[in-house]
């Protein structure tokens, strides 16, 4: 089954500039696991050192938090649609 | 005449709110007799504090230490061309006084800290942050929640801007969206970032609307919502926010109950009080003394293509994320400076570099913006 994973800005750079990436899976944690095996750059910035989901990139199935369903076991239908929402900070001026 | 009677000039002033029942004399009397604090006078503060004095909020306070930079006229209207190099709380205060006399204008010229925070945020009723870093995030959101003050929260990156309303009495806070914060560098940050003028127009905009409509109490607040904004789309999304059982801060039984040191929190060294020179850092003024002096360094430029083309001081080009692939054009036995635009993701590569066995790797502090600073004001800085 083929679902839509929509890319933030922050996060095109890994995806040759790509918004949307249509990969196969059933579960979230099996779409993540195609989208990053396309798209290796992006693993360390969804993947912690320790195979864990990073604290400050939330995953959304439809308007749902996956922390909130089952992570990355929640089960996927036909048109669901997979967001990745990192946590931004704010302008192009960073105090450190 | 109570204090938050209307003066006929006001009547006249504020006659499209007063024909709303929804605002009605009451509502224009509520806007008058409260207080929001604004922190941070760029982006998102400017469109907040236009429309908030406009709007007729009694008492407006602001926290910014910054002064105006050329670069900040391209979206922080608050500001104009001649008030570069002086203080956004002046120009603020200038332009919210041209604005709307009537308003309250409080200066707050710090950085917010943990020190400070409670003393600042105590005396407003609405927080609206308007911040561009994690560590005053975190801050203005835990002090929020320590303090039961609702926080206004907006953020923009590139073509991207986030909008909520985090209340830990009414809903979640800003923890339970995102427990920790990335660690510097993994973000791309100064340059990597940019943003397009507008969008933090847009953003703080929203900000200003959810203030308004929570200091009035009508409409539906943004409470528990997250709004994704995409300009290059135009396409808004909502998404469900919940207050997280475990969150460190506001679930019933929280584990932190106090404000942190959150430069360390979010992985961020202090700088150096001599000058910044250390084992990782040397200085703009260092590294021309040594140049000068007919010393071979060799110069590595992190930064993307498109900011070489701004500007370089001649640097051999290896963007960041190229590094790993392109390390073999470096020696490893030479004394190598690196560099980006203000020394975040330069900080990363020298980092990058030492694990793979560099030994003379350091980077310039400040980057190419304190360069052209300190030494070659002949350069343009962005
Ligand atoms: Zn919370």
């Amino acid at each position: 089954m083929s679902v839509k994973v929509l890319i933030p800005t922050p996060l095109r750079n890994y995806t040759e500039q790509k918004g949307e990436v249509v990969v196969e899976g059933h579960t979230v944690g099996e779409v993540l696991i195609q989208l990053t095996s396309l798209h290796p750059s992006l693993k360390p910035h969804l993947y912690a050192e320790n195979g864990r989901l990073r604290s400050f990139v939330n995953i959304y199935v439809n308007d749902e938090d996956i922390r909130h369903l089952l992570k990355e076991e929640t089960a996927l239908s036909e048109k669901d649609i997979l967001s990745i929402v990192p946590a931004i900070a704010g302008g192009c001026h960073v105090s450190f | 005449m109570s204090l938050s009677d209307l003066t006929q000039e006001e009547f006249q002033r504020y006659s499209r709110h007063l024909m709303l029942p929804e605002v009605g004399v009451e509502g224009q009397k509520k806007l008058k007799s409260s207080s929001v604090l604004i922190v941070g006078a760029g982006g998102l503060g400017s469109p907040l504090a236009m429309y908030l004095s406009a709007a007729g909020v009694g008492r407006i306070g602001i926290v910014d230490f910054d002064r105006v930079d050329y670069s900040n006229l391209q979206r922080q209207l608050l500001h104009d061309t001649s008030d570069v190099g002086q203080l956004k709380l002046e120009s603020a205060r200038r332009r919210i006084f041209g604005i709307n006399p009537n308003v309250k204008v409080e200066c707050h010229e710090t950085r917010l800290t943990s020190q400070n925070a409670y003393e600042i945020l105590k005396h407003y009723d609405v927080i609206a942050d308007g911040t561009d870093n994690f560590p005053t995030r975190y801050l203005v959101n835990d002090a929020c929640v320590l303090l039961k003050k609702p926080n206004v929260y907006g953020s923009i990156f590139r073509f991207e801007g986030q909008v909520s309303l985090f209340y830990a009495g009414k809903g979640p806070c800003y923890r339970c969206l995102y427990p920790e914060p990335p660690p510097p560098g993994l973000v791309p940050s100064c340059a990597e970032g940019g943003v397009l003028g507008v969008l933090p127009g847009i953003i703080g905009t929203l900000q200003a609307n959810e203030t308004i409509k929570l200091l009035l109490g009508i409409g539906e607040p943004l409470i528990g919502r997250l709004i994704l904004f995409d300009a290059l789309k135009m396409e808004f999304r909502e998404l469900r926010l919940r207050k997280d059982p475990q969150c460190i801060i506001c679930c019933d039984q929280p584990k932190m109950t106090q404000l942190i040191d959150y430069e360390a929190f979010c992985g961020i060294q202090k700088k150096e009080t001599s000058g910044g020179e250390s084992e990782m850092e040397i200085t703009p003024v260092e590294l021309k003394k040594r140049l000068d002096n007919g010393e071979e360094i060799f110069i590595l430029d992190v930064r993307e293509p498109h900011e070489y083309q701004i500007v370089h001081i001649g640097g051999h080009l290896i963007p960041l994320k190229e590094l790993p692939h392109r390390i073999s054009e470096l020696d490893p036995n030479r004394e190598i400076v690196c560099h980006c635009h203000h020394g975040g993701r330069s900080a990363r590569a020298v980092a990058f570099l030492k694990e793979q066995g560099f030994k003379r790797v350091r980077n310039l502090t400040g980057g190419i913006h304190e360069w052209a600073e300190k030494i070659d004001s002949s350069l343009p800085k962005y």
